[in-house]
């Protein structure tokens, strides 16, 4: 059994980012997380973006949050190195009607504070964005739109608040929780925490978390969305982020631009029966595409190279954060869907203000490391620094995913920072993300991981038990 | 940056052929680059027998094939063979910049090859309905996993794809004590060769599901069956035509892609069907003194064939040279 001041639930963005806001202050936190990695459950399935907050109710906490944390991000991306990129969006119109829902959109999204709005008329939007389809009329452009690297941010504030001394749990599934005697008792796959406050982040799974602690007031409702990627060579078949207005034909398929450079299309927007299915299926996959050709007419499904679905936590329209009164230390944060990416940093200052209203008391330490060292990529950097970081490392010059261009020492890097599933490796250094998935690469990450690890080769697994890759090794008969 | 008179990019059954053939019509500065350890290429993996009947005249098998021209090309010195090196860029003045452990050198070709070879169609190139187990393979990743890493990828393999490499696995998973559920092809014949669909299939009662596809993959950490529906003459699915295979492994086997995105990068036009170069005759590529050979320039069914069109290469490449020094 181990005693802590706060235990997080959940290390997908929220729970990270609020894991790392609390590593300012004198606590002893450990952040619980039923995956075998960080941002394994909702997060990794993001789309990236860093919305401005123009979709957003004026009176909605989305809206505060969103345009709340797409300021605080950009200073967090610096401080951890991850790579935000203000690319602008354009939400177009098709038609006189839909201008006019612009300026409602524009409205609105002025009320909260979104800066820099601006309605585009057809002769700037054909300047501004060439691919874009002809019947497009007008845009409301939000110049303070991004993306990042959903994945990387997650593992960078898990990184940071490792290094201020948070505890991060991982395949730590919670199975009950007890909150007898002003102490929350967490029972887990891997044994007994116990703590004063508790901060439910659980994605997905927040209402049975919820439950357990005695809340029945919300249900999370699986809605799924389906995503395409596209080859890396059509990165600049967009320069902005394009969204539609909803409409009869489409719900609003966008073509996003990614921090990996693929421009992807999607989401779909359709109720899951269960919470686990992220199955694809082939009309998503016709809804994406006639969505995204509405907004840029050249793309073909031959540019598609891979796909996925992600489950986003719906609990009605707005985001549930708020103490529990009937649970005297229990912060809930449920129903993080879109803009929860944006929101993240928004919420954990605000998760904090919550945790001091139930007492928690609250001192900074004298030092807290703000700073995560950037990571290099191989891909992205300059013919001479490539040389000199090859020159520094010779393992850097030993190539192991040709598609992407990753080298053993990345991969190992990876190993070293966390990574312990071949999806894990993936998601950090692109390697078997790019046009042969892995058919060349797959053998040599085994290795390296299995090494890394000490894991036999039969233990190396995707994404975790159960999902190993190979069921034999002969060097163990 | 170092000058050469002639670069070949790729080690395997083209690359190989190309430098020999170079060199025999007169070209004595020769730098081949390879990024595995060993020369070869995808050869190394192929244990099966069946290689070199029309080039050699008897039946090889791949590393046997690979070796006769390996030994060939280590015993010549105007042919410099680099190693694990890996090719990352390449500029329309044909100057190439490669990566090696501890190095990256620049290079600037009078004539270059790319016999960079190709790549499997994936399961993400031909959408597959359902979840994203482990489990899911090209079939030539399985061939490596068994043949090079000694590692059984499952126990009970369904096969999507009829192509050459898929024929082979199937046997190859019979070979190590695993079960093949079926073979499934899209087409109305089996792409590949008769011979393998006779000797891998026929010959171990292997279903041939023709004018199958397969419509749903279930299972959520790894594979666990995969439904198959038989399609009409325009490739729709025929309605309550769906059964279900059982099975721990999905390999995916639906044809081969050429590897040119080095000379797309130089600003060589390719086929967008294809991936192969646009081209005017056999090898030849936009850029004068840029050619590309074997399977990168277009799939070939016989590592034979690649070794013959290959060798022209290299004749090519030896007369640019000549014709570019008598001009000077």
């Amino acid at each position: 059994m181990k005693a802590y001041d706060v235990i997080i639930i959940g290390a997908g963005v929220t729970g990270a980012a609020i894991a790392r806001e609390l590593s300012r202050y004198k606590l002893r936190i450990a952040v619980l997380e039923k995956e075998e990695e960080y941002a394994f459950g909702v997060s990794k399935s993001n789309s990236g973006i860093i919305h401005p907050g123009t979709q957003n109710s004026h009176c909605s906490l989305k809206g505060r949050l969103c345009v709340q944390g797409n300021r605080l991000v950009r200073k967090i991306a610096r401080e951890l190195g991850v790579d935000f990129k203000q690319t602008g969006e354009l939400i177009v119109a098709f038609n006189g009607e839909e201008t006019g829902r612009l300026r409602e959109l524009k409205r609105e999204a002025e009320m909260l504070g979104v800066p820099g709005l601006r309605i585009l008329n057809k002769r700037r939007l054909v300047e501004k964005e060439p691919n874009l389809s002809p019947e497009a009329v007008a845009a409301l452009y939000a110049p303070t739109a991004g993306i990042i690297s959903p994945y990387r941010l997650v593992y960078d504030l898990c990184e940071n608040a490792l290094k201020n001394g948070v505890e991060i749990h991982t395949g730590c599934a919670v199975k009950a929780v007890g909150t007898a005697g002003g102490e929350f008792s967490v029972l887990t796959a891997k044994g007994e925490f116990r703590s004063r406050f508790l901060v439910n982040a659980a994605g997905l799974f927040a209402d049975d978390v919820a439950a357990m602690c005695g809340i029945n007031d919300f249900r999370i409702t699986p809605r799924k969305g389906e995503e395409f990627i596209l080859d890396k060579k059509l990165e600049n078949i967009s320069r902005h982020l394009l969204f539609p207005l909803p409409n009869k034909i489409s719900k609003g398929v966008l073509v996003i631009k990614t921090a990996d450079g693929n421009p992807m299309i999607g989401p779909t927007a359709q109720d899951a029966a269960d919470k686990e299915d992220l199955g694809t299926s082939d009309a998503g996959l016709k809804e994406a595409l006639d969505g995204a050709r509405r907004l840029v007419p050249s793309i073909d499904e031959k540019d598609i190279i891979a796909y996925f679905a992600g489950l986003r936590p719906a609990a009605g329209d707005d985001f549930i954060i708020r103490r529990e009164e009937k649970v005297p230390g229990l912060v809930t944060v449920a129903g993080i869907q879109s803009p929860g990416l944006t929101a993240a940093p928004a919420a954990a200052l605000m998760v904090r203000g919550l945790l001091r209203d139930c007492g928690l008391v609250l001192k900074k330490k004298l030092f807290f490391r703000p700073r995560q060292s950037e990571i290099p990529h191989l891909f992205s950097l300059t013919f001479k620094a490539a040389e000199r970081l090859v020159k520094k490392d010779p393992s850097y010059g030993d190539i192991v995913c040709r598609c992407e261009m990753v080298s053993a020492k990345e991969v190992r890097d990876a190993v070293k920072r966390g990574a312990c599933t071949m999806d894990g490796i993936k998601f950090r250094t692109r390697a078997q993300a790019g046009r042969c998935h892995g058919s060349f690469c797959t053998a040599r990450i085994m290795r390296i991981l299995a090494q890394e690890r000490k894991l036999p080769l039969t233990g190396v697994s995707k994404r975790g038990k159960g999902s190993e890759l190979v069921k034999k090794d002969r060097a163990d008969v | 940056m170092s000058e050469r008179e002639l670069v070949i990019v790729g080690g395997g059954p083209a690359g190989m052929a190309a430098a020999l053939s170079a060199y025999e019509h007169g070209v004595r500065d020769i730098l081949l680059l390879e990024r595995d350890q060993y020369l070869g290429g995808i050869l190394n993996q192929c244990i099966h027998a069946g290689f070199g009947l029309n080039y050699f005249k008897e039946s090889l098998t791949g590393p046997e094939y690979a070796l006769r021209f390996a030994r060939r090309i280590t015993d010549i010195k105007g042919i410099d063979v680099s190693l694990k090196s890996f090719a990352v860029r390449l500029t329309p003045d044909k100057t190439l910049t490669y990566l090696k452990p501890g190095r990256v050198e620049k290079v600037k070709a009078k004539a270059l090859i790319m016999a960079t070879g190709c790549r499997e169609k994936t399961r993400e190139m031909v959408h597959i309905a359902g979840t994203r187990p482990a489990g899911i393979f090209s079939a030539g990743l399985a061939q490596k996993l068994i043949n090079i890493e000694g590692l059984l990828p499952g126990k009970e393999a369904v096969i999507l794809g009829s192509g050459d490499i898929g024929l082979i696995m199937a046997r190859r998973f019979i070979l190590e004590g695993a079960r093949v559920k079926g073979v499934v092809e899209i087409r109305e014949q089996s792409r590949g060769l008769t011979r393998n669909v006779v000797q891998c299939l026929d010959d171990f009662d292997i279903p041939l599901y023709l004018r199958h596809k397969i419509s749903r993959v279930r299972g959520r950490d790894r594979v666990e069956a995969v439904d198959v529906a038989r399609v009409d003459d325009r490739i729709e699915q025929v309605p309550g035509s769906e059964f279900t295979l059982e099975c721990d492994t999905l390999l995916v086997s639906v044809g081969l892609i050429p590897e040119n995105e080095l000379i797309e990068m130089a600003g060589v036009p390719l086929d967008k069907k294809t991936n192969s170069p646009l081209s005017e005759g056999l090898n030849e590529t936009s850029i004068p003194g840029l050619f590309v050979c074997g399977n990168a320039f277009k799939v070939y069914d016989l590592a034979d064939s690649v070794s013959t069109d290959s060798l022209e290469a290299g004749r090519m490449a030896a007369v640019y040279l000549r014709q570019k020094g008598e001009g000077r």
